[in-house]
């Protein structure tokens, strides 16, 4: 889609595409079948400005805009969704609120490496108590002098396995919702570890993990903004993830289709290829329809968060929310189209269908996305 | 120690291409065009010497339509300084017209190294190296998959039929790269929001009359199916295809 993009906009998404296709697509399989993190990949895309693309250059950054970043999301996660959300959950939601909430010595301190791609971050939030109901959190953080004590379990943390830093909610006072705060928390602070690795269906690159705080003194110095910020600080990440995790959605919905168009043009029975029977067009027909409609909800949704001071938390849940039924209907789709080929491991599109129905539950079921998509009406 | 690095804008090596209806060229709507693959090789060496120097410029000189300018900033998004576009038209430019125009760019700036793709993908005519190395009066290497600069020598490594050649040249010099001299860097994001700001000249020129002229356009003719010989007793259809390379396809 070149429509309406600056010629920035274009040259990122030629180089994305490139990349995706010559890095990340030879090694995705490998990366599936080995629950791999694809640590090579994340490398080189920190080399070329990737982990950091929307922060101001003065932290390291590479100060562009949000359509870019949908755009460069869609392509990695074309050939790759692991190695998509590992980039969406650095970006949107360890450094970003890190950028928006966070003192100059914060920033300085944590969103330039996490900018450069020198350090991976991830954001603690969800808890086995605490997935809808983020406000159920438990996991607690006492002030103690110059410190923070923090005791609590986060569980299905991405990147929680390789990240250096960690955005964290956590609960410093009783009321339900003003009663949360988030904090920065280090790897290498003593009580702070990795528990469990989930072993999931899908996005095997990616580590999904809990995390363990055990009596960890965090400096106060680390809260992100003031005690009792944690939920409106929470809400804030989680509208920006969405238009990432949305991207992540294209870019499985965008495989799927092509490889449904490159399959039905081999395939041939009774004759001739299969993409000549009209019941495989329509599937094609609504497949594109359908993405680039979700590509333009998550392209309105990035240009709203561009504008700075605009609510955009509707149109960013329209955008996840269509874009993620999209790629899992698209990926069960796609299998179709490839028949009993389709279920195998020799093609690619059984992968995506495992991939993309995760879009559909993280960062906001589609429940939820409906329930902010509802209220914002009904508030008028 | 400057360096140039002729560049063509080319059809994407992917693109569907049609002839036009009237038999004068291909149909140009609808297809990505992109930086000649074998001229990325010769960026990607001009932006090594020049970091390896430690100074130094590297200019990205095309001659091409307005259409051009997209392929120079992709070099100057690679990390080159200065594009130059000398803007042709859309119109068929004959090799010589073409290499005249461009030594005539290239003997105005001070270029100790001057890098060109062994061949365009589009026509592989491999004829603007050589011809402009001539009109300028300096030497000219080609096919070249290894480059070493000592001071105001470059030892440059040919890929030769079953084998290497290796030839050392005095600077300035053209060197027209191969396919494994390096890997091209991908254009980072830092340089694609530099690329805008970088120095970007257009000038207008006239080629001149053609010497070489395209006759005819014409598409390779289509290929038959495959015929398989049926049959159940080996022998026989054994003698079936001897028969047929013989008196339908007549190879042998």
């Amino acid at each position: 889609m070149y429509f309406e993009l600056t010629e920035e906009q274009r040259m990122i998404y030629d180089m994305t595409k490139r990349f995706s296709e010559e890095e990340l697509k030879p090694k995705a399989e490998e990366v599936d079948r080995e629950h791999k993190y694809p640590a090579e990949s994340v490398a080189k895309m920190a080399e070329l400005g990737l982990m950091g693309m929307v922060f101001p250059e003065q932290y390291g950054g590479g100060g562009m805009d949000y359509v870019s970043y949908a755009i460069a999301i869609e392509e990695i996660s074309r050939h790759c969704a692991s190695t998509g959300v590992v980039m969406s959950a650095h970006t949107s939601l360890c450094a970003a609120p890190i950028y928006y909430f966070g003192t100059e010595e914060q920033k300085k301190k944590f969103l330039t490496p996490l900018a450069q791609g020198q350090k991976i971050g991830c954001f603690g939030m969800t808890e086995a108590g605490a997935g809808t109901d983020s406000a159920g959190t438990r996991t607690t953080a006492k002030l103690d002098g110059d410190n923070y004590i923090v005791n609590g379990t986060k569980n299905f943390i991405t990147n929680g396995n390789e990240a250096d830093i960690a955005v964290v909610m956590v609960r410093t006072g009783e009321h339900k919702h003003k009663g949360l705060s988030m904090i920065i928390v280090e790897k290498g602070t003593p009580g702070f570890s990795v528990g469990k690795l989930e072993d999931k269906l899908g996005i095997l690159g990616s580590s999904t993990v809990e995390l363990v705080f055990e009596e960890v003194k965090v400096p106060k110095d680390n809260l992100l903004g003031s005690e009792g910020e944690g939920f409106k600080i929470g809400m804030h990440t989680l509208d920006g993830g969405r238009i990432g995790i949305a991207s992540q959605a294209l870019g499985i919905a965008k495989g799927s289709l092509e490889e449904s168009v490159e399959f039905g043009k081999t395939r041939e029975q009774f004759g001739q290829p299969v993409i000549n029977f009209q019941a495989l067009q329509w599937m094609i027909a609504d497949m594109a329809t359908r993405l680039d409609a979700a590509r333009l909800l998550t392209w309105r949704a990035a240009k709203l968060k561009d504008k700075g001071d605009v609510r955009y938390s509707k149109e960013a849940a329209m955008a996840k929310l269509f874009a993620s039924e999209t790629a899992m209907w698209a990926a069960t789709k796609a299998i179709q189209i490839h028949g009993g080929y389709g279920y195998t491991k020799d093609y690619p599109v059984e992968r995506y269908f495992r991939d993309a129905k995760i879009t559909e539950i993280y960062e906001g079921t589609s429940e939820v996305q409906r329930l902010v998509i509802a209220q914002s009406l009904i508030k008028g | 120690m400057n360096s140039a690095v002729i560049m063509k804008q080319v059809p994407d090596s992917e693109a569907l291409i049609k002839l036009a209806p009237d038999g004068t060229g291909y149909v140009k709507e609808g297809v990505k065009f992109v930086m000649n693959p074998y001229d990325e090789f010769g960026v990607e060496e001009a932006l090594k010497i020049k970091e390896s120097a430690g100074s130094g410029e590297v200019t990205i000189i095309s001659l091409g339509s307005e259409r051009a300018v997209e392929a120079i900033r992709t070099g100057l998004a690679m990390g080159a300084d200065k594009g130059v576009l000398l803007n042709a038209g859309e119109g068929y430019a004959c090799a010589l017209g073409v290499a005249n125009a461009l030594a005539e760019e290239l003997k105005a700036g001070d270029y100790k190294i001057i890098f060109c793709g062994k061949q365009a993908i589009d026509d592989d005519m491999a004829q603007i190296g050589p011809m402009v190395a001539e009109l300028m009066d300096i030497p000219c290497v080609t096919v070249v998959t290894a480059v070493e600069i000592s001071g105001d020598k470059a030892v440059c490594t040919r890929e030769i039929e079953g084998g290497k050649e290796i030839v050392e040249v005095a600077l300035p010099a053209v060197i027209a790269c191969q396919k494994g001299l390096n890997e091209p860097r991908y254009a980072s994001l830092p340089g694609i929001m530099k690329a805008k700001k970088k120095p970007m000249e257009q000038k207008d020129i006239s080629l001149g009359d053609a010497k070489a002229q395209i006759v005819k356009w014409e598409a390779p003719p289509e290929r038959p199916p495959g015929r398989t010989i049926e049959g159940d007793d080996p022998a026989a259809k054994a003698a079936a295809l001897v028969k047929a390379l013989r008196e339908e396809a007549k190879v042998i």
